[in-house]
């Protein structure tokens, strides 16, 4: 493996110094993307600074107001405490899907967002669920909803000595619903070919839609709201005929590439299908 | 290159052992503590050749730096026998014939004991999605999930 420093802080404060010092600093949670890029040459660091043993990033917690997840609390934390508590479905699901259990055991949602793959699992249930990414560096933190923390493959908004501290999710209404799918060649452990999330909030006397939110993966440079979609969406009474003209104008809104996991014009197929079938889990879920 | 002095248990013995910022575990495991068992596969979390336990959680021991161990327990597949008795998934895997080449078989042995100290009666579904992240090219896989259900067995009935 290439050249580079170690260090283990265990306070924000002393993490935030080494990050801001000279040369590519670059932290380290569950290293499941970021050590094999360094191996591969794909990412360069001179300093790794490993994150979990700072108790500030550490935190999974949820009250009336929401949920807050530290940026590193593994996937599977996070799978079993929202599978648990209930509330985040996609989240829920889609922590489930990153990898391997394997992975998933070392594996952050924090680093998960960080990393910026347009194919990330967990950033389009993040992303309906109306996370906001709170970030820490030695001048301070900013809070910055997630659908703007991505700023091409791979690249997000943060600067140097800057980190992702916490993401916190609003609590959602009890008439609310969301699910994520994705699509892959094999049943686990692949690269989603294209992916959705959608979340929806339903009037349990009037049947309308008042609020919608749906998110794709593997169809741009970042991940993307369907924003025209999920405007139709609200304030319409869901029937079929209104899943299938989201659907339409979810694909819309995805400028995707042909690539070795599929077409351009397949993974709009994908996001057809997977919005049709993602709004009827949201359904089932509300029934 | 800088090196760290790090204290840590692997199969119950503890080590303080100088690795280099850059090594992985399972390069610490095979090289350093001569603990071979430990495979490397594909060295990029896809064939789960090199899984350990840390602190009794499955993860690949090529994506973790040595240093990242320090104070923490590592299970490598020498660390399932107790004093030359194989464990109940080992012996299962040997009866049901789960394995033939024997290369991903440490992988599968350990990634089995996690899953069934966490869910210890798995169903065949549960089996198959929660080992994806190991890779058999010899057996296809379904002498490996009969491995796994007997040893599930054996523990219910220890």
């Amino acid at each position: 493996m290439p050249n580079f420093d170690y260090e283990a802080p265990t306070s924000l404060a002393s993490a935030l110094e080494l990050l801001a010092r000279a040369g590519e600093n670059r932290p380290l949670v569950g290293g499941t993307d970021i050590i094999d890029q360094l191996k591969s040459n794909r990412r360069h660091a001179d300093l790794v600074v490993d994150l979990k043993r700072v108790p500030e990033l550490l935190t999974l917690k949820s009250n009336g107001s929401g949920l807050r997840i530290g940026s590193a609390v593994s996937c599977t934390e996070i799978h079993k405490y929202t599978a648990e508590k209930g509330g985040f479905p996609a989240l829920s699901e889609s922590t489930e899907l990153v990898g391997s259990i394997h992975i998933q055991n070392r594996a952050s949602v924090g680093g998960n967002v960080c990393n910026a793959a347009p194919s990330a699992d967990t950033i389009p249930a993040l992303i309906i669920h109306e996370a906001v990414a709170h970030t820490a560096s030695a001048s301070g933190g900013r809070e910055i909803p997630l659908i703007d923390f991505f700023a091409g493959p791979g690249q997000t908004v943060l600067e140097k000595g800057e980190i992702l501290k916490e993401l916190t999710l609003p609590a959602p209404s009890k008439n609310t619903a969301s699910a994520y799918l994705r699509f892959i060649p094999r049943n686990e452990m692949d690269i989603a070919v294209a992916g959705v999330g959608s979340l929806i909030e339903v009037d349990p006397t009037t049947k309308v839609v008042t609020k919608a939110r749906i998110a794709l993966a593997s169809v741009a440079p970042t991940p993307v709201r369907a924003y025209a979609a999920e405007e139709f969406l609200q304030g319409t009474v869901i029937d079929a005929a209104v899943i299938d003209k989201t659907a339409d104008l979810a694909v819309d809104s995805a400028v995707p590439i042909t690539d070795v996991r599929g077409s351009a014009e397949y993974r709009k197929e994908l996001i057809r299908v997977l919005t049709k079938r993602t709004l009827n889990i949201c359904l089932e879920r509300l029934a | 290159m800088s090196k760290k002095q790090i204290k840590t248990t692997v199969n119950g013995v503890e080590h303080e052992i100088l690795v280099d910022s850059t090594w992985t575990l399972l390069e610490t495991l095979r090289d350093q503590l001569k603990l071979t068992g430990t495979k490397e596969g594909c060295s990029n979390g896809n064939c789960g050749a090199c899984t350990v336990m840390i602190d009794g959680k499955s993860s690949c021991s090529c994506l973790v730096l040595a240093p990242e161990i320090n104070g923490r327990e590592v299970t490598t597949v020498e660390g399932l026998a107790d004093h030359g008795h194989l464990s109940p998934v080992q012996d299962a895997f040997v009866e049901n014939s789960g394995l033939q080449c024997g290369f991903c078989t440490p992988g599968f042995m350990i990634a089995t004991t996690a899953l069934l100290n966490e869910n210890p009666h798995p169903s065949e579904t549960e089996i198959r999605l929660k080992l994806a992240g190991n890779l058999c090219r010899c057996t296809g896989y379904d002498k490996i999930v009969r491995s796994v259900q007997d040893a599930a067995e054996r523990l219910s009935k220890t």
